[in-house]
């Protein structure tokens, strides 16, 4: 019964629940709640590239675009009220300066008409206010709180970001790895959605400490829709 | 030149000490000191053992000496004398020879073998190594204080050259000597020493050089890659010289009385037959194809291994000191055999080997040729070397491979076009050695023979990448790394910059390797630590285990514990049926030549004669059950089994080619609502299977199979599975770290890789589709057409089949497909994307929750 229903689901949304809230896990790695339409992104890494650049290591200068781009498609599927970008939403606090005007101008026009929040990350503690949206630490709606790090101990109703999970599965030989929402029922831990933004295998230690034990699930993002798997299933790097 | 004239040539103490050890100086090495002598550049082709080093060193040797040319002797004597040039200073003497060998254990072994006459004729010659081995306070001094010959690498070629005082060092230079050319001009490297080449010549106009190769099947490409090539002028080449053929080799293929396997590479059946040749000759090397079977192979040899013996084990993966160990006794002549892969293609001389076994496939008739060269190191004995195929497909490639010998046929690879990645790393290096114009530099480029079709255009990229990324969107002009100064000549934009390219030079990419430690197997869940350090493994490989799995390594069965950071820790197990490793390694593909060969043999029924009756036989059945393919065709057969419908066709063109054709033809079938599940390669074929029947569509008309093959699948289709591909994204990684995007090696902080480097499959997704003709993608496209790809033969196949594709419809399986079929299983399945086997992991575990 309910493989068929999973495959019914096929191209829909993953709608989950966490700390009783109804959110959707997008396959983009973006988090929607329907009753507060609102979006969640984590770990943008923006003007990462450049940051690179100036250490001497030229990398396409196409990530903040990139990303943006991304975003944008979400954001029309969705138009949320508001959107939280849930920390390090810039590489470093220089970024926001390095950032062409095209890109500052997306950057724009996205957040016209809705409410942005940014919330502090380890990346970029200190944003320059003329940025434009709000600034907070953390944010707490309802069941949740939003905040980049996740706290140690038990957290009912926290969506983080800052671990960047990644999930490996090996099928038939070959070994797959995606980015991945990670999730007891009770917190969450959000993917990274930045271009540039790397991974962690969420069989990694750090993932253990958060959920205390193997009992939380990895939703990968596929193509068209987001794949649940239990972390015991998955391998560990 | 008479040869009286020639032998005028060699002073009286070299003509002596030649008859000292019984020896006469051979034509070749006397008609290369007289071309030297007239300041041309040579290559001389000569089998193994043909006295090619010496030869290679004689005029240098000659010129040294100071008994042929006393005025010139006078100033070689005293050679620390500065001269000025007006401009600069140049030292009298100097550096004379620069030896490039591809192996720094080979140039280390010339270096001592060179030493002998040279202090038995008393000649006053100072020889040197420069390795990465050497130590830096000698590095600095043979800067100031060059040696007479210096023997090397293709990299230390380049460090030297991009440092500033490189004209002081070469500009003295008379002759460069290329070992083993053949070897070195088939890879990256080898496009990395042409530019290093057409530099020397600029910096000492005057030098000769002197090519040392086995038998190619185009020496005129070699020649030209040895001396300045000139847009306005035919090829300029070096002159050839042939030594006299040896004794023609002994090959033959083992008659097994085992049967013969339908699969496999293990040769398992033939393990005592094998043995025997062991027991019945003086020393003996093994030759397998890859690493893995080199492990199966020694292990098996040690299993019956009843008289004890000394057989080893050698292989890129084993730890250095392993390998010196097991070169080493075998110098000695202290073993009677040594399983290894292609890492004793090359190198030391090994006069005791008396016989050359060749496990497997030969994949090329030059490169089986040189194999079985490596037995006896003289002449005018003839080499022996026993082919033994490891399945019946193997049979026929081993019958043409004896057929080519026979013929003298040679299928050398032709002459690479130069790569633009490496080309960026060279023109990061000039800019360290000094401030350049663009033009100049591009007209000594050019004079690279790989190189001497490269546009301005091209070029001027490059210098754009190297300068600010080559990206359309400018945004890193601040942070360039080499900048135009007034005059417009580029210079490096700081010191730094130089520190890191010399931390990153060279061309050979290793894939991830994690060190493999074998320590006590862990009752606890403490972290392992320490661990006598066996060798490396591909990362890629480890990501496919599990802890508790069982592989073979280093000619033990271990079990896989755990990964900590760069390393995998293992410990002995008992386990009687390890995992087969997949770990590659020494997989080259099927020569075009001995396919072509090889299609040709089973067209041609009137020659099986000279095939093993059971594989006469098999081929027999086939013809009746289904048919041949012919030797301009390709056999495609449908037939179903076990609720699926396969599709087998018979390109013979190579794992990789088919791998890709695999790749294209499931994406159709998917289109055409086929429905295919999974493909399989081997060399010879390739099996694709799914729900749909292929032949029941193709009786109902609209779909047919030269539509299926229509060589258009290289458009649109190739695009798109290249956008995701695992293999594009390991070949851009390389292109990408070659060119020096991204860094192997930092300086100051020795991090682990994974703290400081960004993934470049994130990097290839952004660049892709953000500036698909970005100068790195292009460099990975070219490789892709014939690295892991190997798009450019399999578009080679499509054109040779179009209109002469032959479909067989049967009932079930037939003869030839029987060995592919067995692969099913064995090997890793490849499909449509990652994202059906997301869906089938999904789907069982959900299956678990509810059953």
């Amino acid at each position: 019964m309910r493989s068929a229903h999973l495959a019914a689901q096929r191209d829909e949304e993953h709608t989950f629940a966490l700390a009783g809230a109804e959110i959707v896990a997008d396959p983009s790695g973006a988090l929607y709640w329907p009753d507060e339409r609102m979006l969640v992104v984590a770990d943008l890494h923006l003007e990462k590239g450049s940051a690179f650049a100036k250490r001497g290591v030229l990398l396409p200068p196409y990530d903040t675009a990139s990303t943006l781009a991304r975003l944008a498609g979400v954001l029309l599927r969705y138009a949320p009220r508001s959107v939280v970008a849930l920390g390090d939403s810039f590489h470093d606090g220089d970024g926001p300066r390095r950032m062409s005007s095209v890109d500052e101008t997306t950057l724009r026009t996205l957040r016209g008409g809705r409410d942005w929040i940014w919330i502090a990350g380890n990346h970029d503690a200190e944003l320059p206010r003329d940025l434009g949206g709000s600034f907070a630490a953390s944010l707490a709606v309802g069941p949740l709180i939003f905040r980049h790090l996740p706290l140690a101990g038990v957290a009912d109703g926290e969506v983080a970001g800052h671990l960047h999970p990644v999930a490996r599965l090996s099928q038939r030989g070959r070994s797959v790895s995606r980015r991945c929402f990670t999730s007891d029922g009770r917190r969450l831990v959000m993917p990274a959605f930045g271009a540039y933004a790397g991974g962690l295998n969420i069989r990694d230690g750090a993932f253990f400490g958060l959920f205390g034990t193997l009992a939380y699930s990895a939703l990968m993002l596929g193509e068209q829709r987001v794949y649940a798997l239990s972390a015991a299933r998955c391998f560990p790097d | 030149m008479t040869v009286l004239e020639r032998t005028a040539l060699l002073p009286d103490r070299f003509a002596r000490w030649f008859a000292g050890r019984g020896w006469t100086p051979r034509a070749h090495q006397l008609e290369l000191l007289a071309e030297a002598h007239a300041g041309r550049s040579v290559l001389l082709i000569a089998p193994t053992g043909g006295g090619k080093t010496l030869a290679g060193f004689l005029p240098t040797l000659v010129e040294l000496s100071g008994l042929h040319d006393p005025p010139r002797a006078a100033g070689a004597k005293s050679p620390s004398r500065l001269i000025s040039t007006g401009h600069a200073v140049r030292r009298e003497g100097g550096l004379h020879t620069l030896y490039i060998s591809p192996l720094k254990a080979l140039a280390v072994d010339i270096a001592r073998n060179l030493e002998r006459p040279v202090a038995e004729m008393g000649l006053p010659i100072r020889i040197e190594t420069r390795t990465g081995d050497t130590p830096i306070s000698k590095r600095q001094r043979q800067r100031r204080d060059p040696p007479e010959i210096l023997l090397t690498t293709p990299e230390q070629l380049a460090l030297l050259l991009a440092s500033a005082d490189a004209p002081y060092l070469f500009g003295s230079l008379k002759r460069v000597i290329l070992d083993e050319l053949h070897a070195l001009v088939i890879s990256k490297r080898g496009d990395l020493l042409s530019l290093g080449l057409a530099r020397l010549f600029r910096l000492a106009p005057d030098m000769t050089s002197v090519g040392l190769s086995a038998t190619v099947a185009e020496p005129e490409e070699l020649a030209r890659f040895m001396v300045p090539q000139r847009g306005d002028v035919s090829a300029a080449r070096a002159d050839i010289i042939f030594a006299a053929a040896g004794a023609p080799p002994n090959v033959s293929m083992l008659d097994t009385r085992e049967r013969l396997p339908w699969a496999g590479h293990s040769a398992r059946h033939a393990l005592d037959e094998i043995y025997r040749l062991i027991e019945t000759h003086r020393t003996a090397l093994v030759f397998v194809n890859t690493r893995s079977q080199a492990e199966a192979v020694f292990q098996q040899l040690w299993r019956i291994n009843e008289r004890n013996l000394a057989i080893a084990l050698h292989h890129g993966s084993l730890d250095v000191a392993q390998r010196r160990k097991v070169e080493g006794a075998m110098a000695a002549g202290l073993l009677r055999a040594v399983v290894c892969t292609s890492s004793l293609d090359l190198g030391v001389d090994w006069g005791d080997v008396d016989l050359v076994i060749n496990v497997g496939a030969p994949k090329g008739a030059s490169r089986i040729l040189q194999r079985i060269g490596r037995a006896n190191h003289r002449m005018d004995e003839p080499s022996k070397g026993v082919l033994v195929p490891a399945n019946r497909f193997e049979v026929l490639e081993c019958r043409a491979a004896l057929d080519a010998i026979a013929e003298g046929a040679q299928d050398t690879p032709p002459l690479r076009i130069g790569a633009l990645d490496v080309l960026a790393q060279h023109v990061l290096g000039c800019a360290c050695g000094g401030p350049f114009f663009a033009d100049e530099l591009y007209a000594e480029v050019t004079t690279a023979a790989p190189y001497s079709g490269l546009t301005r255009e091209d070029f001027d990229a490059v210098v754009d990448f190297v300068a600010t990324g080559g990206y359309a969107l400018k945004a890193y002009d601040r942070f360039a790394r080499i900048r135009q100064d007034k005059d417009r000549r580029w210079r490096i934009a700081n010191q730094n910059v130089a520190q890191r390219y010399r931390l990153n030079v060279g061309t050979i990419v290793e894939a991830d390797m994690l060190k493999v430690r074998l320590v006590r197997s862990r009752a606890s869940k403490v972290m392992p630590r320490g661990g006598r350090l066996l060798g490396h493994v591909e990362e890629y490989f480890v990501e496919t285990m599990v802890p508790g799995d069982t592989f073979v390594f280093a000619g033990e069965i271990l079990k896989y514990e755990a990964i900590v950071e760069d390393a995998v820790y293992v410990s002995r197990s008992a386990a009687e049926d390890p995992k087969v490793p997949a770990y590659e390694g020494g997989k080259f593909p099927l020569s075009t030549y001995l396919a072509a060969r090889v299609r040709n043999l089973v067209a041609h029924p009137q020659e099986w004669r000279e095939l093993p009756q059971q594989v006469r036989e098999w081929l027999e059945i086939q013809a009746w059950r289904s048919q041949m393919p012919g030797s301009a065709e390709l056999l495609v057969e449908t037939f179903p089994r076990a609720n699926k419908h396969y599709l087998l066709c018979y390109p013979f063109e190579g794992r990789l080619a088919h791998q890709t054709l695999g790749m294209l033809l499931t994406r159709r079938l998917e289109r055409a609502r086929l429905r295919p599940l999974g493909f399989v390669a081997n060399e010879y074929a390739l099996a694709v299977w799914g729900l749909g029947d292929v032949a029941q569509r193709i009786d109902r008309g609209g779909f047919s199979l030269s539509e299926l093959f229509d060589e258009d699948m290289l458009g649109d289709d190739l695009e798109a599975w290249l956008a995701e591909s695992a293999l594009m994204k390991r070949t851009f990684r390389n292109c990408a770290i070659i060119a020096g995007l991204i860094e192997r090696r930092f300086p100051g902080q020795e991090k682990t890789r994974r703290q400081v480097t960004i993934s470049t499959d994130l990097v290839y997704d952004v660049l892709r589709s953000h500036q698909p003709d970005h100068i790195l993608l292009r460099a990975a496209r070219a490789d892709a057409a014939t690295g892991l790809l190997d798009v450019r033969r399999l578009a080679d196949m499509l054109s040779r089949i179009r209109g002469r594709i032959v479909h067989k419809a049967l009932d079930h399986v037939s003869p030839l497909a029987v060995p592919v079929m067995l692969e099913i299983g064995r090997e890793a399945v490849y499909g449509e994307a990652t994202e059906s086997l997301l869906a089938e992991a999904e789907a069982e575990l959900v299956k678990e929750a509810t059953q």
